[in-house]
């Protein structure tokens, strides 16, 4: 029995290195602090709604089950969070999917691909590929909208935040061949500070992370009295074996 | 080592059982178990009920009738089902103090209705009806039949609905006749005028 | 009172429903000394139920279509009440049934599980371990992420590899069009949730049955039929109810346990339960950068990878599962137990395991070259294992088995 214990305790720990081994890779990302607070997720929800959305669509989830998550009511969202119109050319209703104004065609025709649905990409790219990717835009002639990036190189998609963020060039170093990322420069100030910006992006990083996985709250919470319940029935399993097995001789 | 008598021993001892701690563990994880068990089956079953989605489609919806002639009928969807706007003529009005005897419902006291529409017109103003157009029998849509003796429903028929399915009658407020598999008027949903002109499908405003 | 015996009675003349109980529950004696390695049989049945169970659910609303399926999992996951919950259920439960069924079979390998007269039982066995792969392969593609168009890409391309014209015609017909599409997607959804579901449910049926034919091993791979009292029950058989269903109870307990805390905290565990590719909808003109099948395929997927050759991969493949069929042959010694075997057969069991979980390391990680030469040597070390234990049983050093079951 112990070495049979003693194999089974070895196997795990040979397993924990693949584990350990996160995904993703590439150039090294900024890690993002979550600051779990409403008023972050509300001020994120009102960037992606006014600039992502223009773009790119989210039309998973809904606008009503936002309000309701993020604390606020309907019609603070219908009135005020709301830019796209239905195919009536009304406004879009609050218990609609969040859809983006652009049709696929049109997004296809002005950035060469479809501008990818952003409702799961935390979960796809990771929390802090989304807040570095947000924060490493750079002038770059070379590229049709004048903007490439550091995390994700030849980007399709414009500097749509320049104008808080300013202008910044990234510096490239020549090592063995391969061209290694240093740091950037400043060319322009934006309307925010570094730090400014760096914390419109995390109620951004934060919000979009909210939308790839709306039900963490609620599954948190249940969970608890899940295992609570469980170690009860443990407990009582156990107590009831414990009284039937006095009858079996060792 | 092992003797004969040691060699033969069954793998139960008969001790005196604690009977009683028996039922009462063997009780308790079953009462454990089952709550876990409906607790489980909670979600479940909630899955079936109207989604986001559905909820969603079901939200109140608006009807323009400023457009509608006297006598005629627009449809709108309203939680997926049709709901008929009619604009009554004086006529058509007339009719519905005629045929109280031949009703089965005439009162609307079994019927599904907001508190406002309990009254000969089941509307709130009596030349604009707002009714689900939904067969109280087995769900089918009635036709709107206003045609006063019409050919096939006989030289009486004083306008109204009928439900081509099963062949049931309706007046022109939506009440059912005798003698029909109907068993209730057609229901009125909530609704409330926004403007003379606009109705909104679906919430009360406050009116009942 | 009486009128429930009444109406059993009615029942039994009827249908062998006490009978039946008797055979299966409450006179089926099962050895007194089971360690918690014999939990896994009865939780393998649990987690079936919970995918029947949630799979049901599930089918409410998924739409195997290949414009809606990505969206149709995240209207279950967002629009539909609890669907979330539903759905987490189903994923964490697939990784979970992977997961008891190895540590059930490791059991089996340990304990002499397969050896007579329990062949047939250790065939019906690997059955259901191949329906089930079949099952969870069908079933990854469901989502129709990108994990899901690619994974089913290479596994069904897997096939092409067979000569003489016949792959290409295969996978041809496997997919029902020239890429994995949308006839790809719907056949799938009926095998997923009509075929192999009851093709398993079968195999379970009968794995059990021969179970209970024949009786169940334990730790010391002791026949406990052999020795019985004046009734003809085994000394050291305990009635399985209720000794071993109060246990099993716990073992049950301890097992939600671990499986609702995935399933409320870490459904994706890291990307090993939910790849993290799988959250962006199929692409047949885009390949992820890298792509690996859901951890309890990649020992396979890592010999296939081994071998420097399309056809020789594929071969080697298939036979690391094939060759498990033939185990009862192979080991060619009587004594059951690990207990009283010899150290090197031992030896031989601790390297087949370690190669078997680092090649499910490998499998998940990128090619380079040390890592193929790693894959090969484990191969090697998984091949070798079934060779190194046909000679060693024959003539092997064992200890005395015991006539009674020990602790």
């Amino acid at each position: 029995m112990k070495t049979t214990r003693l194999l089974v305790l070895g196997l795990c720990a040979a397993l924990m290195p693949a584990l350990g081994s996160a995904a993703g890779g590439g150039a090294s990302l900024d890690e993002f602090e979550s600051t779990d607070s409403k008023r972050s997720l509300q001020r994120g929800a009102r960037v992606f709604l006014n600039y992502c959305l223009g773009c790119h669509t989210a039309d998973y989830h809904r606008y009503s089950r936002m309000a309701t998550d993020i604390g606020l009511s309907d019609e603070f969202v219908a009135d005020n969070m709301i830019f796209t119109t239905d195919k009536e050319g009304d406004a879009t209703k609050v218990g609609a999917l969040m859809a983006s104004s652009m049709t696929e065609d049109y997004g296809e025709k002005s950035f060469g691909i479809v501008p990818p649905n952003l409702a799961l990409t935390a979960r796809s790219r990771g929390v802090d590929w989304l807040y570095t990717y947000m924060r490493s835009f750079y002038l770059d002639e070379s590229r049709p909208f004048g903007a490439n990036n550091v995390v994700l190189p030849q980007v399709g998609m414009p500097h749509v935040l320049a104008h808080l963020q300013g202008w910044q060039t990234a510096n490239y170093e020549d090592r063995d061949g391969q061209e290694v990322f240093t740091g950037f420069e400043k060319l322009t100030r934006g309307e925010l500070s570094p730090d400014e910006y760096d914390g419109l992006i995390r109620d951004l990083v934060s919000f979009m992370d909210y939308l790839g996985d709306p039900n963490r709250a609620t599954r948190h919470a249940v969970g608890f009295w899940v295992m609570l319940f469980l170690i009860i029935f443990l407990v009582l399993a156990i107590m009831l074996k414990k009284e039937y097995w006095k009858d079996v001789r060792h | 080592m092992a003797t004969d008598n040691v060699a033969s021993e069954g793998a139960l001892v008969s001790g005196n059982v604690d009977t009683k701690r028996r039922r009462l563990l063997t009780a308790g994880v079953g009462v454990v178990g089952a709550v876990g068990a409906i607790a489980l089956a909670g979600p479940l079953i909630s899955s079936m009920s109207p989604s986001a989605r559905a909820r969603s489609a079901g939200a109140p919806v608006e009807v323009d009738i400023s457009k509608l002639e006297p006598g005629q009928r627009v449809i709108v969807e309203w939680r997926g089902k049709p709901v008929w706007v009619v604009l009554r003529t004086e006529e058509l009005l007339a009719s519905l103090e005629e045929v109280t005897d031949e009703l089965r419902d005439a009162e609307s006291e079994d019927s599904l209705q907001p508190e406002f529409a309990v009254n000969t017109y089941r509307s709130l103003k009596p030349e604009i009806m707002v009714m689900v157009g939904v067969c109280t029998h087995l769900g089918c849509s009635p036709s709107y039949r206003p045609d006063v003796a019409a050919a096939d429903l006989g030289a009486d028929w004083l306008g109204g609905f009928f439900c081509p399915c099963h062949g049931s009658k309706f007046d022109i407020a939506g009440r059912v006749y005798k003698g029909v598999p109907a068993p209730t008027n057609l229901e009125v949903p909530p609704y409330t005028f926004l403007t003379d002109t606009n109705i909104l499908i679906g919430a009360d405003g406050g009116n009942a | 009172m009486s009128k429930v015996t009444d109406t059993i009675a009615w029942i039994d003349e009827r249908f062998p429903l006490t009978k039946s109980w008797e055979t299966h529950v409450s006179k089926y004696y099962a050895p007194k000394n089971f360690n918690f390695w014999y939990y896994f049989g009865s939780l393998a049945l649990v987690v079936l139920v919970i995918q029947i169970v949630t799979g049901i659910f599930l089918t409410m609303n998924y739409k195997p279509d290949g414009e809606l399926a990505f969206k149709s999992v995240e209207y279950i996951m967002r629009d539909v009440n609890w669907g979330w919950l539903i759905r987490y259920m189903h994923s964490t439960g697939a990784s979970m049934f992977f997961v008891v069924v190895y540590l059930h079979m490791f059991r089996a390998l340990m304990y002499g599980s397969y050896k007579k007269p329990r062949e047939l039982l250790w065939i019906f066995g690997m059955f259901i371990y191949l329906a089930l792969m079949a099952e969870a392969f069908m079933g990854y593609l469901l989502p129709w992420g990108q994990m899901s168009f690619w994974g089913a890409q290479v596994i069904i391309s897997l096939f092409g590899a067979i000569p003489f014209g016949i792959g290409d015609a295969l996978t041809l017909w496997l997919r029902g069009d020239y890429v994995v599409s949308d006839a790809t997607l719907n056949r799938f959804f009926a095998l997923h949730v009509i075929a192999v579901p009851l093709v398993l449910v079968f195999l379970v049926i009968a794995h059990i049955v021969a179970l209970h034919e024949v009786g169940s091993n334990n730790p010391d791979g002791v026949d406990i039929k052999k020795l019985k009292d004046a009734n003809g029950v085994p000394l050291d058989g305990i009635p399985f109810h209720p000794y071993y269903t109060v246990k099993d109870m716990v073992g049950l307990a301890v097992f939600l346990i671990i499986f609702f805390a995935i399933v409320f905290y870490a459904p994706e565990m890291g990307g090993y339960f939910l790849e993290h590719a799988n959250y962006i909808p199929a692409d047949p003109l885009k390949t992820p950068e890298h792509i690996a099948p859901v951890w309890y395929f990649t020992p396979f997927y890592a010999i296939l990878r081994a071998v420097p050759d399309k056809l020789g991969g594929v071969i080697a493949m298939f036979m690391a599962i094939v060759v498990l069929f033939f185990l009862p042959w192979i080991d060619r010694n009587n004594v059951r137990s690990i207990r009283y075997r010899s150290l090197a057969y031992k030896g031989i069991l601790a390297a087949f395991v370690i190669a078997f979980i680092v090649l499910g390391y490998l499998g998940m990680q990128q090619p380079t070259p040390f890592r193929t030469f790693l894959s090969q040597f484990c191969s090697l070390v998984y091949f070798g294992f079934f060779v190194a234990l046909f000679f060693i049983s024959r003539n092997e050093q064992t200890r005395r088995v015991p006539d009674r079951v020990t602790h």
